[in-house]
């Protein structure tokens, strides 16, 4: 059923693109829509792009696995917003044409500009592409049963035939269906999740045993570890815990060692062993569609309590969130760590208890707590969170399928209503993917399909496929505003090839075609990238690169248009540099992240601030050559 | 090529009167915002004492924070809508 359901609404998709395709003839069309969307198609579709695949499947995973912290991206990407509304939205309206370059460039018609921002558009889309695809693998992986590649490659064929076929038209219509059913089926999903209520043994409403993990007890004996009935192998120390290797009845596994008060416990773990001859084990058996990691999570204690006394029923929001505030619940996560036994290469996935308090405020994640520099880090990425998405490309097109500059306000409102409302659901969507144990030791980001899966097969497909429609959507958006950047901006403005409109059109068709093939690549190479991780970058780089000229340009009547340039081009590079010579990229190079240069993995603190010093001080330097250049 | 809006706007007399409300409303929502992330940051802490209907100060401050955005943005329409109104208005009379 699940495939029915995903087949029918991708082929809704394409017929609704094939449709809009016989209607639009014009470069208008084609970018902007004609301007004729009504504003709270519009607002709504502005949802359908900004909830993206980092929103959707990324936030609930985080919400999953450490808790408040997760939301804290909900507050802030819906924050920004608010720049949006209050500060960009109206006078992006009245400049703009088809892209955000044309708003930037309306008052000075300078070359600079328009290379510098359609370059920034094209890099900010690119890098905001890479997640959304490796997104789209993880989900059709599950759900088709085809590899990671087969999935990016699909979900880019498909988005090409949208965008290449319809353009901006399509795009907000697919957007505008998808944002209402994602809005609509995560409320039905939370609205169950708060009527099963709390459980410390969660079976998925009966579909999944629930399945204890077991506790040995161990003793020392002349300096060696003795357990009863089993046959210890090894104990291999990692990151400051010991983790030990039994053996009984042929099959080996691997312990978590705890010492406490004198005594000596071992935690069962789930994990997978790469064999030196290329085998796979799970749980100490061979690797086989059957055998798979079990979905991990679960309540250790309910306020104190455990076992069915412990159950709650159905519970009310505010309760369900009170109850896992409380320092007496405790919560199952994991540990992932990975060890060398010999020649085989051991993946752990280890139990980390935590309670309700810490799980339900600040510091897991982002360790607030922690040290000057982590601190600076967790403020950076709050400012780039914040002043991001007025930069996002993708989004400040929508600005231009509006008929006016209070429909482009009234949308703007509509998609505050319905964002600021799906960012409520996804606390419940993380936290009840975590309480039901319904959570993929490997990756996250499925843990809001999941969630859905365990109220039946139903939810489950539909949810899957607003979760594809929602990478498809998003993808479209984005390869819209590269191909607007190319064919718009670079080659009609920037070179003045002097297309008409049908060349433009084509032209736009073809650097869609592109951008896509790029990002099918990047999306198959960057798999197991960690989906927020690639979003939080192109906030970072589109805060920095356009945040500044668009304030300015409105703000600021010193501006020149050196200045823009200078300003876009200074806050990508600068931002890009901070995050390649980061801890986080030296990690994903496989070099010691201690060693890299700069101890930040969010460059915005620095990056943002620069490029407005850059914008100010250039702008005065050429404020007499531009102004004899007027006269 | 001509460089006008995919849709033609037409003068707005209310632009400068929204402009300065929205930047208002921007900064009284960025001082809130500014508070928040002050809060995890100096007292993290405060964060997990319960303030209301059993609920911690990080979710209220959270949920807050997206309702607030909400009510501010209503505001501000109305506060536009009213001033646009205003200036149609004006010129019909005269």
């Amino acid at each position: 059923m699940a495939i029915a359901i995903f087949l029918t609404f991708v082929a809704a998709v394409l017929g609704l693109s094939f449709y809009f395709a016989a209607k639009t003839k014009s470069a208008s069309g084609y970018f902007a829509a004609g301007g004729q969307i009504h504003w709270a198609v519009n607002g709504i579709a502005f949802a359908g792009d900004y909830l993206s695949a980092a929103s959707f499947l990324g936030i609930c995973g985080m919400i999953a696995t450490s808790g408040y912290d997760g939301f804290l991206y909900s507050i802030g990407y819906l924050a920004g917003w608010i720049v949006a509304l209050f500060v960009v939205a109206e006078p992006m309206k009245r400049l703009g044409k088809y892209t955000f370059t044309d708003a930037l460039d309306a008052k000075f018609n300078s070359r600079g500009i328009k290379l510098a921002a359609a370059i920034s558009t094209l890099v900010v889309s690119v890098f905001y592409l890479i997640p959304q695809m490796v997104g789209a693998g993880v989900l059709v992986e599950p759900l088709l049963g085809i590899p990671h590649y087969a999935g990016v490659i699909m979900v880019g064929a498909i988005v090409i035939t949208i965008v290449a076929t319809a353009g901006m038209t399509s795009t907000t219509y697919v957007q505008f269906i998808k944002g209402a059913m994602l809005v609509v089926f995560s409320f039905v999903v939370c609205v169950a999740v708060l009527y099963r209520g709390l459980s410390t043994e969660p079976d998925q409403g009966g579909r999944v045993p629930f399945y204890k993990y077991a506790t040995l007890e161990a003793k020392e004996a002349k300096g060696a570890l003795v357990v009863k009935d089993y046959k210890v192998l090894a104990s291999v120390p990692a990151k400051a815990e010991t983790y030990v290797k039994l053996e009984k009845g042929g099959v080996e596994t691997w312990w978590l060692r705890s010492d406490r008060d004198g005594k000596i416990a071992l935690k069962e773990t789930q994990y997978e062993v790469k064999k030196a001859d290329g085998s796979k084990l799970v749980n100490g058996l061979p690797a086989t569609k059957e055998n798979i990691l079990r979905q991990n999570g679960g309540l250790e204690a309910i306020k104190g309590k455990t076992g069915p006394e412990a159950a709650t029923g159905k519970v009310g929001p505010f309760e369900f969130l009170s109850i896992l505030s409380d320092p007496e619940t405790k919560i199952n996560t994991w540990k992932i760590v990975k060890l060398s036994d010999g020649e085989d290469k051991v993946t752990v996935y280890a139990p980390s208890i935590k309670p309700g308090n810490k799980m339900m405020r600040p510091g897991l994640k982002f360790k607030v707590e922690g040290t000057p520099i982590q601190k600076l880090d967790f403020l950076s990425l709050m400012l780039a969170l914040f002043l991001g998405t007025a930069a996002l490309p993708h989004i400040l097109i929508r600005y231009y399928t509006v008929p006016s500059a209070a429909c482009a306000r009234k949308s703007t409102i509509v998609a505050i209503a319905a964002i600021g409302f799906f960012y409520v659901l996804t606390m419940y969507m993380g936290l009840g993917a975590v309480v039901n144990a319904a959570l993929n030791p490997v990756t996250d980001n499925m843990s809001a399909p999941l969630l859905a899966r365990t109220f039946g097969t139903f939810l489950f497909a539909v949810i899957s496929a607003i979760a594809f429609a929602t990478v498809l959507g998003t993808v479209s958006g984005l390869i819209i505003a590269a191909s607007g950047a190319v064919a718009h901006d670079l080659m009609d403005r920037y070179m003045q090839l002097g297309h008409t409109e049908k060349q433009k059109v084509r032209a736009g068709k073809i650097a869609a075609f592109v951008v896509g093939i790029i990002a099918i690549m990047l999306g198959i190479l960057f798999q197991g990238m960690n989906v927020s991780f690639l979003v939080g970058l192109a906030f970072a780089v589109a805060a920095s690169a356009n945040l500044p000229a668009i304030i300015m340009i409105l703000f600021w009547k010193k501006t020149t248009a050196k200045g823009i340039a200078a300003s876009i081009v200074t806050g990508m590079v600068s931002a890009i540099g901070i995050i390649m010579f980061s801890p986080s990229m030296y990690d994903k190079f496989g070099l010691d992240p201690l060693t890299a240069p700069v101890p930040l993995d969010n460059p915005g603190i620095f990056s943002i601030p620069l490029s407005f010093l850059v914008l100010v001080v250039v702008s005065l330097l050429t404020q007499k050559k531009e102004e004899k250049a007027a006269a | 090529m001509l460089h006008e809006p995919a849709s033609q706007c037409g003068p707005d007399a209310s632009a400068e009167y929204k402009q300065n409300i929205g930047v208002w409303m921007f900064l009284l929502y960025a001082v809130v915002y500014a508070i928040f992330v002050a809060i995890n940051l100096l007292r993290p802490l405060w964060m997990e004492k319960t303030v209301f209907m059993g609920l911690n100060l990080a979710m209220v401050y959270g949920f807050g924070l997206i309702v607030f955005a909400l009510v501010e943005a209503l505001i501000y329409n109305h506060m536009c809508r009213t001033h646009e109104a205003d200036n149609k208005a004006a010129p019909e009379a005269k």
